[in-house]
């Protein structure tokens, strides 16, 4: 297997175990690239790449945009805030504007869930989505498994319990199907009101009593809550979120065997996660955000190299 | 394919011996010098080198391991994406004489990227070339080695295969020729 399965990288839903496999053996060489004292390899340097971000983002915005230079691409960024988006144009006369600039690959975040394969079907470029609304974000979902398998190695019947608002995460859907195609137990733990109600016909564990779920598992990757997807009241009030289903020190120490902490980003600290284990040693944020750029750039240089000449 | 045996166990371990006492020549006690393998197979050679070399002088060679891939020039020319391999110098080359190393001299385009890659981990005194094998005529590019083991004049239609005694199971150089092609 030396080669991707997909043109483009629109969700973890698509790919196999051998594409996964595939990308984190390509991300640990660029892993090794990014701690070289001359950061940068020349591989990309005739592709040029489209960061569209029809949604703020600033850490995969970052990271996305880093791996496209360590990798010599030439960028241009987009912002909605700042485009015709604003003026009623459509999203496919959008890009394929763009497009006529001659860019070879679109990296794309919209609000709406679809976007990125509506996108991938009707225009010819590569398109790697970075979050389409609540559906996916393939690339979080690579790294963060990525970070478990640095720390715990093959996670074939590693227990991974995936904490918070499960209803408007992508990150939980992406992480769900990537860790089950390595061979993971997955479980989700929130509020009733937080939990996607027929989400056991994925094959994951529901679990309603935070302690519980941190006892079963070797990870728990604490969801950020999203106070900007929250237009119905899903819990009383952060108050009672944090102390029902945030994870601080005490319960951390409690614990009957040492877990690894992880979080997406960014950090709503002293809600889901209290400040001291977001600095605690239990806790890999920031590896994941290294990691970040290095399963981005392995994603990026697999999915260039399928780019005709 | 028709196959011929170039170096035989025995040659290739003179080869390697009379390698290591010219860059002896040149470089003293290493101190001052490291070799660098490129994958994939550089690396071989460079492991025989140290272990030799270690015999010889009574004391630890630093080696290091160099993958070019992403320095390569047929990117996004070839079928298949160019897969890399590991990397491995953890030590300074800045100042430092770096001895590139590798089994089979042919285009001299692996050279020129391992070139290329070298330099992003610094800027070296100077830089030489061993091979053990060096197919000449063949180059692509301006590109000759210091230290050679063995010159074979060879057509581009045949392969040039160096065996080792751990992966294939004896330490041997063979030329394969295509059928019809002799």
């Amino acid at each position: 297997m030396n080669n991707l399965s997909v043109e483009h990288l629109t969700g973890i839903k698509d790919l196999t175990k051998e594409d996964i496999e595939l990308i984190f053996k390509t991300a640990d060489s660029f892993k090794e690239v990014i701690n070289r004292p001359i950061k940068k390899v020349p591989s990309l340097r005739d592709i040029t790449i489209a960061n569209l971000f029809f949604e703020n983002s600033t850490r995969t915005r970052l990271s996305f945009e880093l791996a496209e230079k360590r990798l010599s691409a030439d960028v241009v960024n987009f912002s909605a805030s700042s485009s015709s988006v604003k003026k009623g144009e459509t999203l496919i006369d959008t890009v394929n504007n763009i497009l006529a600039m001659k860019v070879d690959m679109v990296v794309m975040r919209h609000p709406n869930p679809g976007a990125a394969k509506f996108l991938s079907e009707r225009v010819k470029t590569k398109v790697i989505n970075a979050g389409d609304g609540t559906h996916e974000h393939p690339t979080q979902a690579l790294l963060d498994a990525y970070s478990m398998r640095e720390k715990l190695g093959d996670l074939t019947g590693k227990k991974v319990v995936i904490v918070g608002d499960i209803l408007h995460s992508r990150v939980a859907l992406s992480n769900i199907y990537c860790l089950q195609k390595l061979g993971a137990e997955v479980m989700v733990c929130g509020p009733t009101t937080l939990i996607p109600k027929h989400i056991g016909e994925l094959g994951v564990l529901v679990e309603h009593n935070l302690r519980k779920a941190l006892e079963w598992c070797d990870v728990a990757n604490m969801l950020r809550i999203q106070l900007e997807r929250q237009d119905l009241k899903y819990f009383p009030s952060l108050r009672e979120y944090t102390m029902l289903f945030g994870l601080d020190k005490e319960m951390l120490d409690s614990l009957s065997k040492e877990i690894i902490v992880m979080h997406p980003g960014p950090i709503n600290r002293g809600v889901e996660i209290s400040s001291d284990v977001a600095d605690s040693k239990q806790s890999i944020i920031l590896q994941q955000v290294e990691n970040g750029v290095a399963i981005r750039m392995a994603v990026i240089y697999l999915l260039a190299s399928k780019i005709g000449r | 394919m028709e196959k011929q045996v170039i170096l035989n166990k025995k040659h290739f371990e003179l080869t390697l011996k009379r390698l290591c006492y010219q860059l002896i020549e040149s470089h003293n006690d290493f101190s001052e010098t490291v070799l660098i393998g490129l994958q994939p197979r550089g690396i071989n050679v460079v492991g025989r080198l140290k272990v030799l070399l270690e015999e010889i002088l009574g004391h630890e060679i630093i080696c290091g391991n160099l993958d070019i891939t992403f320095y390569r020039d047929d990117f996004r020319r070839t079928e298949k994406p160019l897969i890399p391999s590991v990397t491995n110098i953890d030590f300074v080359i800045e100042n430092k004489q770096v001895i590139l190393v590798d089994d089979v001299l042919f285009t001299g385009r692996t050279i020129r990227s391992g070139l290329d890659a070298l330099l992003a981990f610094g800027r070296p005194k100077k830089v030489e070339l061993l091979t053990l094998i060096d197919r000449r005529f063949k180059r692509d590019l301006p590109i000759q080695a210091d230290y050679v083991g063995e010159t074979v004049d060879t057509l581009s239609s045949e392969r040039v295969s160096v065996e080792w005694d751990e992966i294939e199971g004896e330490d041997k150089v063979v030329l394969y020729t295509p059928e019809g092609n002799e």
